[in-house]
């Protein structure tokens, strides 16, 4: 019986992966093409493979293709950084967003760009790769100062999320008051990036970013049992043999560096990943093995389709990616929200 | 019984008279302060004997008076209105910037901007009102599809779900119309670009609303003991609710479209009423308007001292005095559950 419905679980899982890939090559395609310089499918096939113009090349090869790949990673990233997180809470709506996390990254980087603007011109590859360095700093410094002000005899599920609620409000006035510090230029760099944006998308974010993705995201997979484990509470989880507080903790730390990657290449992007769990959790059931790899794929399309929109919608102004995001996904957590009890 | 023995009618006067002299010290302080200091001499002058000649006097009478009376009339106002919204809705997390009400205000008038940008200061204000009362209601709305209402926490998460998305859209707006810099300023809160028209607004809007709120409060405390029981002693629910629902909207607008997005008044200053004066509405709206006051017009003064001579936006000044108290309400209030 057992085997029976793993076997059809699996089966399940590879059609749903099959039709997320088709969906991704699809849109991957559109993303390409459109923009303020449209190049048409065709064309689009046949710059890769090198029967395209100068100019064709030049903007798919330097500015979309970069652009979108690093949109994929961050949706994975961030979609995998959620799905952890409700996994070691057991809240639905626990997100790096709404917790504080990735303001806390943000905060970090903006210092970074404020202390050291100097030291690093911006965009270099210095600076690109210290980047992500600075944000996991303070991607960890938020989740440490959240879990412990949320401590109170142990770790209450709602109070992690209110606390977060807080913290985020703090981190966001301090933000404020560096950027104002800074010279206009810096500021409206930081305003957008804030926003969520994958800007200055060059082939050096996406290499910065990969190694921490090609890491994190397996061996979260690998912990999926472990977060499976947790799911059913702390005493059954204790009881089955589990250490929970130190797989807690690690798991925690992938989210929380999951979490700051992204938002050093992609900015201060909410929701998606408190949406794309939930997404993974109705289209394959409770279990993390199937979860992780579904979140992956929802997250880095989500992204991508959210991403295109935002440089088409109202062009030739292009819209940050979080705030087209954000307006998508912050209905369904109010639905979400409602059903909760 | 207990709040009488430890709130007398005496030291409640006492407190509120206490109230009034420390805003109006403070008030002398904030006009005093600048980039030209001013003593209070010369500011009492300036006030009462203004002499049209006097560099100084022009200064404190067309900049930094009214700045510093409108920093007071938004701080009352926005406490005020959360005053009523937690004695309304028995949630100690329900204030205007938690709720998105700050937020809809400001994408009501980012929208008023874009499309109208010869817009007269009444069609500001009253924008500001609607776009106020589009997020009270989308808040609501959330309410009362949720089954068992709105628990404080669920308030908050859609509270922070709805403001994001209504900043989404303002962001949206202020990028596609190049607003961003008259909208970057104004969505942390600020009072550097109030003169007197703003200190009209806010106290033609200040006098209905808390008219309003004063005459309800009385069935605001029978309200915060419960529907029920209010039910039970006779009293209409639905008018009073209206009648608060108008008073926060009529504030917490003229406070948005005048100084901007500023957290965090609105959900701490009823806390700290209801700690020194109690639980009797009639005592905690009077009582929050002198302390909502007096708090903003010395955050104003810290938001100009902090990085001299350049401006911090207020909004970030009461964000970072709120937080350790929202962290402390979240610790007590939200733990239980």
């Amino acid at each position: 019986m057992m085997n029976e419905s793993a076997a059809k679980k699996t089966k399940k899982l590879s059609v749903i992966i099959f039709s997320l890939l088709i969906l991704i090559l699809i849109m991957f395609f559109v993303s390409l093409s459109t923009g303020a310089f449209q190049i048409s499918p065709g064309d689009v096939v046949r710059t890769i493979f090198g029967n395209g113009t100068s100019q064709q090349e030049l903007v798919l090869f330097q500015f979309r293709l970069p652009a979108i790949v690093l949109a994929l990673l961050i949706g994975a990233g961030l979609a995998v950084s959620g799905a952890i997180l409700q996994g070691i809470t057991q809240n639905e709506l626990a997100d790096p967003g709404i917790l504080g996390i990735n303001t806390g990254a943000g905060l970090a980087v903006v210092l970074f760009m404020f202390f050291f603007s100097g030291q690093f011109a911006p965009g270099s590859t210095l600076a690109v790769f210290i980047m992500p360095v600075a944000a996991l700093a303070g991607a960890i410094f938020a989740a440490f100062l959240i879990y412990v002000l949320a401590w109170k005899k142990g770790v209450n599920a709602i109070r992690l999320v209110l606390v977060g609620i807080g913290v985020n409000a703090g981190f966001s006035a301090l933000l404020t008051i560096f950027q104002l510090r800074m010279d206009p230029q810096s500021f409206r760099q930081a305003t957008v990036w804030l926003t969520g944006d994958i800007w200055n998308a060059n082939w050096n974010f996406v290499l910065a970013l990969l190694p921490w993705m090609l890491i994190l995201i397996p061996v979260a997979l690998y912990k999926a049992h472990s977060l499976n484990v947790m799911n059913l509470g702390d005493d059954v989880a204790s009881g089955l043999g589990t250490s929970v507080e130190s797989e807690r903790r690690l798991l925690l730390l992938i989210a929380v560096a999951l979490a700051g990657a992204s938002v050093a290449a992609g900015g201060g992007i909410a929701f998606l990943g408190l949406v794309v769990p939930h997404i993974a959790r109705k289209l394959m059931g409770p279990l993390h093995q199937y979860i992780i790899p579904v979140s992956v794929l929802v997250g880095a399309l989500l992204l991508m389709v959210s991403d295109t929109i935002g440089k088409n919608l109202l062009a030739p102004t292009a819209i940050p990616v979080g705030i087209i995001v954000a307006i998508l996904s912050a209905p369904y957590f109010v639905y979400l929200l409602m059903r909760t009890k | 019984m207990r709040e009488f023995i430890h709130h007398s009618s005496m030291s409640k006067v006492i407190i509120n008279i206490l109230a009034v002299l420390a805003i109006i010290f403070s008030i002398g302080v904030s006009v005093s302060y600048g980039a030209t200091n001013i003593d209070l001499n010369t500011v009492w002058q300036a006030v009462f004997h203004f002499n049209p000649d006097l560099t100084s006097h022009q200064i404190i009478q067309e900049l930094r008076l009214p700045r510093a009376l409108s920093a007071a009339l938004v701080g009352a106002s926005l406490a005020v209105s959360g005053a009523i919204m937690q004695g309304m809705t028995r949630n100690p997390l329900a204030s205007p910037s938690i709720m998105g009400v700050t937020d809809g205000a400001a994408l009501a008038l980012v929208m008023v901007l874009a499309f109208v940008p010869a817009v007269t200061t009444a069609g500001l204000v009253s924008s500001s009102f609607i776009g106020a009362g589009l997020a009270v209601a989308l808040v609501f709305m959330v309410g009362s599809f949720s089954p068992g209402g709105l628990t404080p926490v669920k308030l908050a998460l859609a509270g922070v779900a709805i403001a994001t998305m209504l900043r989404s859209i303002t962001s949206i707006f202020s990028l596609h119309f190049n607003l961003e810099r008259e909208m970057g300023f104004w969505l942390a809160g600020g009072l550097s670009g109030t003169n007197w028209t703003s200190v009209n607004i806010l106290l033609i809007s200040g006098v209905v609303g808390l008219l309003i709120a004063v005459g309800i409060s009385k069935s605001i405390t029978v309200l915060s003991l419960g529907e029920d029981m209010a039910t039970g002693l006779g009293q209409n629910n639905g008018i009073i609710k209206l009648f608060g629902v108008v008073a926060v909207l009529v504030l917490t607008g003229a406070a948005v479209s005048v100084a901007g997005v500023v957290g965090f008044v609105g959900l701490i200053v009823p806390h700290i009423v209801r700690f020194i004066v109690g639980t009797d509405y009639r005592w905690i709206v009077p009582t929050s308007i002198l302390f909502g006051a007096l708090l903003l017009v010395l955050a104003d003064v810290v938001s100009r001292l902090i990085n001299a001579p350049f401006e911090t936006p207020v909004g970030a000044i009461t964000s970072l005095i709120g937080v350790p108290f929202f962290l402390y309400l979240a610790r007590s209030s939200g733990g239980g559950k």
